[in-house]
């Protein structure tokens, strides 16, 4: 699997660091709402299909990445920048369903 | 200045090695730079840094990822996002560079005494890096003075193509010695000097 990262190109998955679930939207630090600290540390949409992920390239110039990824192919359709990403969708109607 | 020792200095041994009877394809050596740097630029503030290395040292880094320039005793290459390298074989270049970077451009980091800097020349210089590194290292790819960051195994490297066939790879000081036995041994195919 190969993933472009924006600044240094292609490079082998091994280069990469996957950090989690790119739907997760961190409540407020204060947020005493139970719910929805809840879906942020536990609920997943598992889809099979497009994915939206965060991955690091920790083998190389270490940026933060926004990578969509097709769970079934391993496809990947997109890669961003995270510094800068702030189009995160609603809880409700997150990720991408095949 | 503290007396630098290079973690090289036990294994380093000058000499011709390998199938070297077929001609030489590899020359190692270590540079051993007086200065090595990195710049970090606050968002928004590359071109001000870009600015002020080359007030500090005169090299001129064109704009774009991992983007560079090598002379014969400096270089300087972009390695990250808005994170930049600089090399002189002169001694205290990161004062003069803490000088030209306003607070409010970014940060001067000196890792002079943290990396060691590794010269793979020769005809079959690429050849060999291509064993240890999955990047690609044609002349298109890879232009002259252009920087990468990359990785072999948990060996990080910073590899910068200072001429066609000459790179300068910057590893971290205490994998240096590992790092050389495992290039030694890749070069052992092809005849292999080191200086």
């Amino acid at each position: 699997m190969l993933i472009t990262c924006p600044y240094c190109g292609p490079r082998d998955v091994s280069e990469f660091t996957y950090q989690g679930d790119g739907n997760r939207q961190r409540p407020a630090p204060a947020s005493q709402n139970l719910d929805a600290w809840n879906e942020y540390v536990y609920e997943r949409l598992n889809p099979a299909g497009d994915h939206n992920e965060v991955w690091q390239h920790s083998g190389g110039c270490r940026s933060h990445l926004r990578v969509v990824r097709n769970t079934l192919t391993h496809e990947i359709s997109s890669v961003a920048f995270a510094r800068g990403h702030v189009a995160h969708r609603s809880p409700a109607k997150r990720g991408t369903k095949t | 200045m503290a007396e630098r020792l290079s973690p090289l200095e036990p294994v380093l041994r000058q000499g011709s090695y390998g199938q070297f009877e077929n001609g030489v394809g590899i020359i190692l050596s270590e540079t051993a730079p007086g200065s090595i740097v990195q710049l970090a630029a606050w968002p928004g503030q590359e071109k001000a840094i870009i600015a002020a290395i080359k007030k500090a040292t005169g090299l001129a880094l064109p704009d774009g990822a991992g983007g560079g320039v090598a002379s014969s005793t400096k270089a300087a290459f972009g390695f990250a996002p808005a994170k930049f390298m600089v090399v002189d074989e002169a001694e205290g270049v990161a004062e003069a560079l803490a000088k030209a970077v306003a607070p409010e451009g970014g940060t001067v980091t000196d890792l002079s005494h943290g990396r060691t800097a590794i010269r793979i020349s020769g005809p079959k210089a690429e050849w060999v890096l291509a064993k240890f590194f999955a990047i690609d290292f044609s002349l298109v790819a890879f232009p002259v003075g252009a920087g990468r960051s990359t990785m072999h195994h948990d060996i990080f490297a910073q590899i910068q193509r200072s001429a066609a066939d000459q790179y300068d790879v910057y590893v971290f000081r205490s994998f240096a010695r590992s790092f050389w036995h495992t290039l030694r041994r890749g070069c052992e195919e092809v005849g292999y000097e080191v200086r």
